[in-house]
């Protein structure tokens, strides 16, 4: 089973539904391109929604390291909507749990975005 | 993934406490490995959340293995022995590369190398596990041993020796 990824627009706040395996590979390529595409169109609010991806490796997490970095030097923010908790735990123990902005609600995970881009 | 994938193994033993598998050097085969360990796991009495860790660990460690060990070449191999204890499950995965040396490795965690996109493979693998061993075998590859033990209360559901490496030999 790959990676899917729909994209949709919610307010100013691009969202990506993930899904499936982001692992070495298929996974990690799909997410990578799918990012630099919404960051040349200047969409620099990401949320991904990670709430159906079913497993993640070392890979998938460099790939999430790296959206972030893409989006952040962009002057943007990307941030991280539903953890399972495989996804969760393995971002706390690589520390990065702490780097990412972290929602367990789509409403106020985008509002979050409104207020940084207000002030 | 379906059980039936594992047709797909070049050649595969098992008996009561061993499964060994030979398996072609393609990504395809991580989730191949990663079915064969969740079943062993579980047969060898490990919960759910531990059966995850090997199931990574292996993960991992095939990554390692096809990616770099054997430079995405599926002419090569990479050979899988999983052996159940009463107390522990030892797994050993060899490809046919020239080795690394683990303790040249970056700590993920340090602040410089927390946004760095790669690096945390053998990282999550000894999170993961109790042992992890990297030994070159002249001539053949790399050889990792990954050791994890059953919580005192856990038991095998079948199979699981006493003793150290128990002779056993069968096919199919």
């Amino acid at each position: 089973m790959s990676m899917k990824a729909t994209v949709r627009q919610v307010d100013s706040v691009t969202v990506v539904d993930v899904s499936g395996r982001i692992t070495l590979g298929e996974g990690c390529s799909q997410l990578r391109e799918l990012i630099r595409d919404q960051v040349s169109k200047g969409n620099k609010k990401v949320l991904l929604n990670l709430a159906d991806v079913t497993y993640i490796d070392s890979s998938g997490i460099g790939e999430l390291v790296s959206a972030y970095t893409a989006v952040s030097n962009q002057g943007g923010q990307l941030k991280l909507l539903s953890l399972t908790k495989k996804v969760h735990d393995l971002l706390q123990i690589t520390k990065l749990y702490t780097v990412f902005d972290v929602h367990d609600d789509e409403a106020k995970a985008i509002s979050s975005f409104e207020k940084a881009a207000g002030a | 993934m379906e059980w039936s994938k594992l047709l797909s193994a070049r050649t595969m033993t098992v008996d009561a406490s061993v499964v060994e598998v030979t398996l072609e050097s393609d990504l395809k085969n991580v989730e191949v490995a990663e079915v064969i360990t969740q079943r062993v796991a579980s047969t060898a009495g490990f919960d759910e959340g531990d059966q995850h860790k090997i199931e990574m660990a292996v993960h991992e460690s095939m990554i390692n293995a096809i990616w770099h060990g054997n430079k995405n070449d599926a002419t090569k191999s990479v050979w899988l022995r999983f052996e159940i204890f009463r107390d522990r499950l030892e797994i050993r995965i060899r490809d046919q590369g020239n080795g690394f040396d683990p303790s040249g490795l970056a700590n993920p965690l340090a602040d410089e190398n927390l946004l760095k996109v790669s690096g945390r493979g053998i990282f999550l693998i000894r999170t993961f596990m109790d042992e992890f061993r990297v030994e070159h075998i002249a001539g053949s590859g790399t050889e990792v041993t990954l050791l994890k033990r059953l919580s005192s209360g856990a038991q095998p559901k079948e199979g699981g020796t006493d003793g150290e490496h128990e002779s056993h030999s069968s096919s199919g």
